[in-house]
């Protein structure tokens, strides 16, 4: 049922959410297909942890209408979570327990037998690189290692779809590609990946399609390449440096169609 | 207030799941845990008890070590479930968040916070147990009937855990919990019988007490110490679970409101 190609995992429509009269999520339209990784890419602030959570059914919207895996959320959202997993933003592994323990009490919340959880925990381990380090206590761990930890564990229940919230925030280049290329892998298994981002090179890389929000909506969708081919010329000169602007008063604006200035870097067309 | 805050509870035995997490923590750390449970009330109990005891002559119809032993084992339940459900309860809801992370998987917030009332009610019961059985060993215990202080343990450990989630889902810090227990538990120490019988206070003071779970526990826990059904045990033990189910049904909308917004 789940995880055949091009079945919808997950539909978003016409998503609503307000907080205090500021309107975080104005009005978006998302639909996830089977095997395919869909990227939310955006500012710190744009919306995508508001919309990743009414997807979960962990907030309740203000209107709109979010099924996921076939289940409306948030009316059936606890038996969607059954087959779906999380990696979320903040670490929340349990400090008290060792790496092997936290695998083992969160694959109890699905309902698993002892037996089911201890079979899988190796391969659980292999995955995260973490075969070494099992009974290791969490905060001996670096933060690469508890991130992949985090993506373990919300592999115990062999979800078909999975939920990653800005999942290499924070983390040292070297780890990043780890993450990056057990996300391939796990593409490469048929499953179903939705992240956030506010990293544009991971979404180019990872994201079949992706869309990109900012301010509560969504700007633009497509394929990365699409949407650069479609949004952006061919050609972008990046100057930055001492005397930038003072280039760009003189020279940059007289010289090119476009140009953009973010802090200080310019970007010209 | 939005309508799904206000839901009834959905209760299901998903809630074990909760407790066995909490548990397998505390296995880890039982050795300390429960001579911190037992060291507090074991201490005033034989200090007062032994110490006022021996100029005291009989209180409330029996020796004072006994009459103070039945009111520490309720005491020492009220403040075991209302530590673990505050200062525990909001480190895991807001310090490791593990909340959060229960709640991603097929487990709601009812079972979240049914899981840490019971897990904080059977906390006190090893805390109340301990109790009852330092004044057994001791010669304090009158009758078998003393068996039934068990379960009554049990219930008053479940009604200070929803109150003291009810406080864990309001609190900005670890430090919004002395409120609760300067304001709340310590005078409910000295106005509930434990000490000295409730009859010693004035008129007015007395009815008020009778507003206080901890006034209901006391009221059964010494009777049956001492081999007497306590009169009106049915208004006690209604009293106890109203607590408990309105404390949890409180604690689980604010809860609600807290994390779910």
């Amino acid at each position: 049922m789940s995880g055949t190609p091009n079945m919808q995992q997950l539909r978003v429509s016409g998503l609503r959410k307000s907080y205090d009269e500021r309107e975080v999520v104005a009005g978006i339209d998302i639909e996830v297909r089977g095997g395919e990784c869909y990227g939310l890419l955006g500012p710190n602030g744009a919306g995508k942890t508001t919309t990743l959570k009414l997807c979960l059914g962990l907030s309740e919207p203000d209107s709109g209408e979010i099924t996921m895996l076939g289940l409306p959320v948030p009316a059936r959202a606890r038996e969607a979570r059954a087959r779906v997993g999380i990696v979320p933003q903040v670490d929340n592994l349990d400090p008290d327990f060792t790496v092997r323990e936290n695998l083992l009490v969160y694959g109890r919340y699905f309902g698993l037998s002892r037996a089911e959880i201890d079979a899988r925990i190796p391969d659980l381990l292999e995955f995260a690189g973490l075969a070494a380090r099992a009974e290791s206590r969490i905060q001996a761990l670096s933060g690469g290692m508890k991130r992949r930890l985090t993506l373990a564990r919300a592999l115990v229940n062999d979800p078909d779809l999975i939920f990653l919230d800005e999942p290499t925030t924070g983390l040292d280049p070297q780890a990043r590609h780890l993450i990056w290329s057990r996300l391939r892998q796990l593409l490469n298994q048929g499953k179903t990946i939705f992240l956030t981002t506010h990293f544009m090179d991971e979404a180019e890389r990872l994201c079949h399609r992706l869309a990109i929000m900012d301010h509560g909506r969504i700007i633009a969708e497509g394929a990365p390449r699409a949407l650069i081919e479609r949004h952006i010329e061919p050609q972008v000169v990046e100057v930055y440096g001492e005397g930038a602007e003072r280039w760009a008063a003189e020279f940059g604006a007289r010289a090119a169609e476009r140009c953009e200035r973010t802090g200080e870097t310019l970007f010209c067309c | 207030m939005s309508a799904m805050n206000l839901a009834l509870p959905a209760l299901s035995g998903r809630f074990i799941h909760v407790w066995r997490r909490n548990r397998l923590v505390w296995r880890k750390l039982a050795i300390p845990s429960i001579l911190g449970n037992l060291a507090d009330p074991m201490l005033y109990m034989l200090g007062l008890g032994y110490g006022l005891g021996a100029m005291l002559p009989e209180v409330g119809g029996m020796s004072y070590i006994a009459f103070l032993a039945a009111g520490t084992v309720c005491s020492s339940t009220m403040m075991s479930a209302s530590f673990e459900a505050m200062y525990s309860g909001f480190s895991r809801m807001h310090v490791q968040r593990t909340w959060d992370a229960i709640l991603n998987a097929p487990i709601t917030l009812d079972d979240v916070v049914l899981g840490e009332a019971v897990w904080a009610a059977s906390k006190s019961l090893l805390s109340g147990m301990a109790v009852l059985l330092v004044a057994w060993a001791l010669g304090l215990v009158a009758s078998p009937l003393a068996l039934l202080v068990v379960p009554l343990v049990f219930l008053t450990g479940l009604a200070f855990a929803g109150l003291g989630l009810i406080m864990t889902a309001l609190s900005p810090s670890y430090d919004f919990f002395m409120y609760y227990f300067t304001l709340f538990i310590t005078p409910m120490m000295l106005v509930c019988g434990v000490f000295f019988p409730v009859e010693q206070l004035p008129a007015w003071l007395q009815g008020f007490s009778q507003l206080l779970p901890l006034t209901h526990a006391v009221s059964v826990a010494r009777p049956l110490m001492n081999g007497a059904v306590p009169p009106q045990i049915a208004l006690h033990l209604s009293v106890l679970a109203l607590y408990a189910v309105i404390g949890f049904y409180l604690a689980l909308v604010l809860t609600r409101r807290r994390l779910q917004k």
